[in-house]
């Protein structure tokens, strides 16, 4: 897969947040997504940045961009060092929560985008990665 | 600090969102209208998202709250102007918000509100006398 | 190969491989005058030419490798052209595989007094060719794929016409099959059309759709609400009996949702919520009169 661009970008404070969504619209008009597309993936990112922050207790992301032959795609991978999730599965699913959200963070945001993959080792930190292609 | 105006328009108060809001905003926005609602007695919430790229859960449930506060402070929320692709998306988010009236655009809101407040009392006259003022 | 001499040997000669080349594309009927301008072939083959020698100067002859990541470019941006001038996919591929004959003979040329080295050096050369025209056929695959897609999408937006039936009221007559792909257009297309035309009434007409699974049913059901978001009410009609039947054993929940069996019965609710009636002209008149 040829990477074209690779951006770190920190999760430290709420605004942070703003900036990655920001920074992953920009990325998806450039790979040409179209504006539903767009906003499904950034809305993902949305979900997946608070989760680090607030659950993770910050962390980065690493946005990258993707040009394969015909096919292009922008891919983020989100790590932190925090507490890491004991149930992946229970915390996939809708309505589970361990903050103040409403539960839908991690399922709602699988269900936005093509690819989501999820590692979570219980005091090493949590790493989730989605993608979309075009 | 930062701050989203809210304008107050006869019995009815209005905010528009035109930024990209951070969770502190957004949460501020919500303590902000509650404040304003029992301060000015006001019966309606008119909420203008037309400008917003994005609603996230984080949003989402803010609306949610700020409608459902709203009404045990007897006033009606109504949502208006969400684009296409963020109502597409909340609801492949799982998000529907069932609680919470919508309408095209501020027009038709306005319209919503006032057809509400009509319903409840009959004195019509009471509202847009008012020009809009800062909050 | 890692001391290949063929780099090597391009740079010397690079000219006039490349006047052999072109020999070679008009002997192969791969250049197609009618398409592309002869000028424009020779800086294709000139540009080609000298990102592989580079390559190969740099490293080695892996063509997935990091080295040959302008080579690559060159040849996807090539065989999409191609693909969209019209080009055979003989053709394109002829392109590339011209470059062996000029190849060969400046091989053997210069190895002549060496047949163990020209045997080996003509081996690498031709698997390196093989695999450069390989990778061309690939995108040039994969540019007609996307020629394909796109139109598809074109039919898409062109089979699901939305409709105004009075000011403030849509209707979206659908037929044929529902898929993932066309209902998320269709949602798409009549979403957009409901903020610029400020509808308030929606009519989805499903008729002329065959089947509904839970998929489509699902898919509906969003569609109401994603409309529900933006502030307009959306009616479902036209729903036959076996229909009504299969949302019920399927066990998707409507209830949220207006549902009437004609168009004409969705219409009227419609209107009504627009506050407007049909009346017969004379009843009208009556009306007036009194």
């Amino acid at each position: 897969m040829p990477l074209s661009k690779r951006d770190l970008l920190p999760i430290r404070a709420e605004t942070d947040i703003v900036m990655v969504r920001q920074a992953v619209r920009k990325a998806c008009i450039e790979q040409g997504f179209s504006l539903v597309e767009q906003t499904k993936f950034v809305t993902a990112a949305s979900e997946i940045a608070r989760n680090t922050l607030e659950y993770g207790g910050g962390g980065e992301a690493a946005l990258e961009t993707h040009i394969e032959g015909v096919r292009k795609g922008v891919r983020i991978v989100f790590t932190d060092q925090g507490p890491g999730i004991a149930d992946l599965e229970q915390a996939m699913r809708d309505g589970f929560t361990t903050g103040g959200g409403m539960g839908h963070g991690l399922g709602g945001a699988k269900r936005l985008v093509e690819h989501f993959e999820i590692t979570s080792t219980p005091g090493v930190g949590t790493t989730v990665a989605i993608a979309r292609w075009k | 600090m930062e701050r989203i105006p809210i304008l107050q328009m006869g019995q009815f108060l209005i905010v528009t969102i035109q930024v990209d809001m951070h969770d502190r905003l957004a949460l501020t926005l919500q303590d902000d209208l509650t404040s304003r609602i029992s301060a000015t007695n006001a019966k309606g919430v008119l909420i203008d998202i037309s400008a917003l790229e994005i609603v996230d859960s984080f949003i989402g449930r803010m609306l949610a709250n700020i409608s459902g506060m709203a009404r045990i402070l007897d006033a009606q929320t109504v949502v208006t102007g969400m684009q296409p692709a963020v109502a597409i998306t909340l609801v492949e988010l799982g998000l529907s918000l069932p609680g919470i009236k919508t309408a095209l655009n501020v027009e038709r809101g306005m319209q919503l509100l006032r057809a509400a407040l009509g319903d409840r009392q009959a004195d019509p006259e009471q509202d847009d006398v008012d020009a809009p003022v800062e909050a | 190969m890692p001391d290949s001499r063929l780099p090597d040997l391009i740079a010397r000669h690079e000219a006039d491989l490349l006047a052999q080349w072109a020999k070679a594309l008009s002997a192969a009927g791969a250049t197609r005058e009618d398409l592309m301008k002869p000028e424009e072939l020779r800086a294709q083959c000139a540009d080609l030419l000298g990102s592989v020698r580079q390559a190969l100067q740099r490293g080695g002859n892996d063509i997935t490798g990091q080295g040959w990541e302008k080579v690559r470019e060159l040849l996807t941006e090539i065989s999409r052209t191609r693909a969209q001038q019209g080009f055979t996919p003989t053709a394109t591929a002829s392109f590339v595989f011209s470059l062996k004959e000029p190849l060969f003979q400046r091989l053997r040329s210069e190895h002549a007094a060496n047949p163990a080295l020209l045997v080996e050096e003509t081996w690498s050369t031709t698997t390196l060719v093989d695999k450069l025209g390989l990778f061309t056929i690939e995108s040039y695959i994969k540019a007609r794929e996307d020629i394909i897609r796109r139109q598809q999408e074109a039919m898409l937006e062109l089979s699901t016409p939305v409709v105004k039936l009075w000011d403030g009221i849509l209707a979206l007559p659908l037929i044929g099959t529902l898929d993932s792909a066309r209902t998320q257009i269709v949602m798409e297309s009549l979403l957009q059309r409901v903020v610029t035309e400020s509808t308030d009434v929606v009519i989805l007409d499903i008729t002329g759709v065959p089947t509904v699974d839970t998929l489509v049913a699902q898919h509906l059901l969003k569609t109401v609400t994603a409309a529900r978001l933006m502030g307009t009410d959306c009616i479902i009609s036209g729903i036959r009996p076996q229909i009504a039947q299969t949302i019920v054993h399927l066990g998707v929940d409507l209830t949220s949702v207006i549902t009437k069996s004609s168009l004409a019965d969705a219409f009227k609710v419609a209107l009504s919520r627009r506050d407007l009636m049909v009346v017969k002209r004379k009843a009208a008149a009556a009306g007036a009169q009194a």
